[in-house]
């Protein structure tokens, strides 16, 4: 039982501390786990960092979920996430209800407009990024055009174009790999 | 159904589907949104404002936020444990057959095709909100897709001082050093202030 609460205190603290997402957790993690607890050791760490990357879901969900396993099975991955998110839900809590006891004010919508812009650029900034790591040759540049373009004129789901370029990626690579 | 049971269900498809980290959940929170009406577009770029400048990961502080504005408390906790639970469970079975999932050729070839394709979503939302922000045309009324629902949300085209805005912050981002490496937080309170100033909303 001591170790579940240190886990969630932890990861608790981690959340708190990771300004800016998954990216920003890694080293934070690293000092925590690896150093001064020596729950995991580093290799393990950027194994299940990777792997978090790659499977669906919140980057830093997915690493407190594995390191959590490792140490106290399954109840030790459910409560090194639910230490992750208790801070947000707290602190965006208090912080959208007092938001929207003050979005009346023009001050507020003057600058929450100007906030928009700034959205804009970050999303722009983001996809750019992203566009270097996942853009490596010609298919995956059709597929991003494919589903950017999809996206903005269809009506549907972006599960479905989730699903479609998943099996496009095992096909594509099936195709390459028979060419040869 | 309910509210809340909705709520959990449209958050847990967004956990299941959305690959690659926080800002990955923007298309499937901009299609809830579309969906249920529960909030707009706008609505939810102030989410993500918020989301960017509060501790702790944006994708769970996102889906806080829109649970908090569609059933308050209750919803903030659902949203967020909706969203958490394909992920607890995925990787609950992936760390029981870790060497396996790591050298699976099936799984590298699938993340081929994934990962652009989520850059392919969250371009697709960016191209959305320019043309809402900055062009003054409101691309998202709660019904439809963006080809049959433009209208022009106000007088003006295009917003001059949005796009000067943005231009201002691209630079500032991508180019000048060491400012570029700045917390996104510093230019959300800086783009605060030019909204203030220069009265954004025009009101």
């Amino acid at each position: 039982m001591k170790i579940l609460w240190e886990l969630f205190w932890t990861f608790a603290k981690m959340g708190v501390m990771t300004f800016g997402g998954g990216y920003a957790m890694l080293p934070i993690l690293q000092r925590e786990v690896v150093e001064s607890k020596r729950w995991v050791t580093e290799e393990e760490i950027m194994d299940y960092y990777a792997i978090g990357q790659c499977t669906p879901g919140i980057i830093a969900v997915n690493t407190a979920t594995f390191i959590g396993q490792k140490i106290r099975g399954i109840s030790g991955g459910i409560v090194a996430t639910l230490g992750l998110v208790f801070p947000s839900v707290v602190i965006i809590s208090v912080l959208a209800g007092l938001i929207t006891n003050f979005s009346h004010l023009v001050w507020v919508q003057n600058a929450f407009a100007g906030i928009q812009v700034c959205v804009c650029v970050l999303i722009f900034n983001a996809v750019m990024k992203l566009l270097k790591k996942s853009v490596v040759d010609k298919r995956t540049a059709a597929i991003f055009a494919v589903v950017l373009v999809g996206s903005v004129f269809l009506r549907i789901s972006p599960a479905w174009f989730v699903i479609a370029a998943a099996v496009a990626g095992i096909i594509l690579k099936n195709l390459e790999v028979k060419g040869k | 159904m309910s509210v809340y049971l909705r709520l959990y269900w449209e958050f847990f498809k967004t956990g299941l589907f959305a690959v690659g980290g926080g800002m990955a959940t923007l298309p499937f929170l901009k299609d809830i949104g579309q969906s249920t009406g529960w909030y707009t577009y706008t609505d939810l770029m102030n989410m993500l404002a918020v989301s960017e400048s509060t501790p702790g990961p944006i994708g769970i502080n996102m889906a806080t936020y829109v649970g908090f504005t569609v059933g308050g408390i209750p919803g903030a906790v659902i949203a967020t444990l909706g969203e958490v639970t394909p992920s607890i469970i995925v990787i609950l079975i992936v760390a029981m057959m870790l060497k396996k999932f790591r050298d699976n050729r099936y799984v590298n070839m699938a993340f081929y095709g994934l990962r652009p394709a989520s850059t392919g979503l969250i371009g697709a939302a960016c191209v959305a909100v320019v043309l809402e922000v900055m062009i003054g045309i409101k691309v998202l009324a709660a019904d439809g897709a963006l080809v049959n629902t433009f209208q022009l949300a106000g007088e003006a085209l295009i917003k001059w001082p949005g796009v000067l805005l943005a231009a201002v912050l691209l630079v500032l981002t991508n180019v000048v050093k060491p400012v570029k490496d700045w917390h996104p937080i510093v230019f959300i309170a800086f783009s605060a202030v030019v909204g203030i100033v220069f009265r954004f909303a025009g009101v």
